[in-house]
């Protein structure tokens, strides 16, 4: 067993973990937050993305004790004061979901990708959420939802 | 997974003297490649010895004609590191095509190469651009680094701390990857040395190699038309359910010209 202090979505949450539990895991069933999905448990679908000190990861890939000390945000800490985050927003605008569940993973990929290039082409979000499976939509209005995401985060309507 | 305890190094030392001994201890990193694996249980360490984050293996230094990148550096960094750009901009190209944007957020390039997967992408460029590979306890050359398959020179307890590649005057890498899992079906790293030009193929065989003919065509004549008619034996390709060896050979030639196309142009 390992002594942990994760802060999670500005919640610091300190436990004891075995050794090889994983991050997803830990915030399902330790903190409850099961907006964080596992879909493949094979670190291939990115429906466990959560961002670990500001960076995307897969956190079926990661153990717990890997994130001690960590600040970790997952999809429960992007809506602010009942208000979704732009991201949301533009997937709920865009019809960018059908089922939902590689949903939460997708958001915190885009809020990855956008960090970094706030205006992605076409094939730059195809590139940058290539860690993330859909089964239903095909995708094309993720990526819609992916440019609307910006346009919002850049303060356009 | 099955249990082990988890040790987080405070120094590569203290990391080394730890795995000396216990002989079941693996090093962690990135995980990338080892979680996987203890996930379907086809590993069982007794312990997880834990260098991410370590000082001593971060960083991204150029000068004196080399670029000198720290073990623990993560594939993200080298994609979008300026100096890595400026210096030898297909190995930041490379590292762009490393698994998914996730991946390259925790993956090292150390543990990269000190896992040997036969279709990483790094172990192209390393062997392309013959960088040194620099342990805790001597400095490798690629030649004698990869030894095949998940195999390399590194004994039990050493560690990768950094990779210290002389800049080309020219580089490119070209990757067909596998569509569903990204990995390099064929990947070719060519690039024009002070040596010569090198041509370094991962992805095709049970190991990184460098294909001399192709090598030995482009020092005449650097175009993509001196590979013409030139291909690599079959017989010592993979073959599995995506690609037979010859699709493999065929696709060996095919990025590599595309390699040497993105270098002239032509």
């Amino acid at each position: 067993m390992a002594k942990v202090e994760i802060t999670v979505n500005g919640v610091k949450h300190s436990r004891d973990v075995e050794d090889r539990v994983l991050l997803a895991n830990f915030l399902r069933e330790d903190l409850g937050l099961t907006g964080t999905h596992i879909g493949c448990d094979t670190s291939q679908c990115g429906c466990c993305t959560v961002h670990v000190d500001g960076l995307a990861v897969k956190s079926c890939t990661m153990l717990a004790v890997q994130a001690n000390g960590a600040n970790v945000v997952t999809i429960e800490g992007m809506a602010k004061n009942g208000a979704l985050h732009p991201i949301q927003q533009a997937f709920t605008e865009c019809h960018g979901l059908q089922c939902g569940f590689c949903t939460p993973g997708m958001i915190m990929a885009v809020a990855g990708l956008l960090k970094y290039n706030p205006n992605p082409t076409d094939e730059q979000i195809c590139h940058g959420l290539e860690g993330n499976l859909c089964r239903c939509t095909g995708y094309i209005n993720i990526v819609k939802a992916v440019k609307r995401s910006a346009e919002l985060m850049s303060g356009k309507k | 997974m099955y249990p082990f305890s988890y040790v987080k190094a405070k120094s590569l030392k203290e990391a080394g003297e730890f795995l000396a001994a216990h002989p079941d201890a693996k090093l962690l990193a990135g995980g990338m490649t080892l979680i996987p694996t203890l996930k379907a249980r086809l590993a069982q360490p007794s312990h997880l010895v834990d260098i991410g984050g370590l000082a001593e293996l971060a960083g991204i230094k150029e000068g004196a004609g080399k670029l000198l990148i720290a073990g623990g550096t993560r594939h993200h960094e080298v994609a979008t590191s300026d100096a890595v750009k400026k210096a030898i901009p297909a190995l930041a190209y490379l590292a762009n095509l490393i698994g998914d944007p996730q991946v390259r957020n925790r993956g090292t390039i150390g543990g990269s190469v000190a896992n040997n997967d036969p279709a990483a992408d790094y172990p192209a460029a390393v062997l392309g651009l013959g960088a040194t590979v620099v342990t805790t306890r001597r400095e490798i050359a690629a030649e004698d680094f990869f030894q095949g398959m998940f195999t390399t020179a590194l004994a039990p307890g050493e560690i990768v701390v950094r990779l210290v590649f002389p800049v080309a005057k020219r580089a490119a890498y070209a990757k067909f990857p596998h569509p569903a899992s990204g990995y390099a079906m064929a990947g070719v790293f060519v690039a024009e040395t002070a040596t010569g030009v090198r041509v370094a193929v991962t992805g095709a065989a049970p190991g990184v190699f460098r294909w001399k003919e192709a090598e030995a065509a482009l020092g005449r004549n650097f175009n993509p038309a001196a590979l013409a008619g030139l291909a690599v034996n079959a017989d010592e390709l993979n073959e599995d359910i995506h690609a037979t060896r010859e699709y493999r050979a065929n696709l060996v030639a095919v990025m590599a010209r595309r390699a040497v196309a993105q270098i002239t142009g032509k």
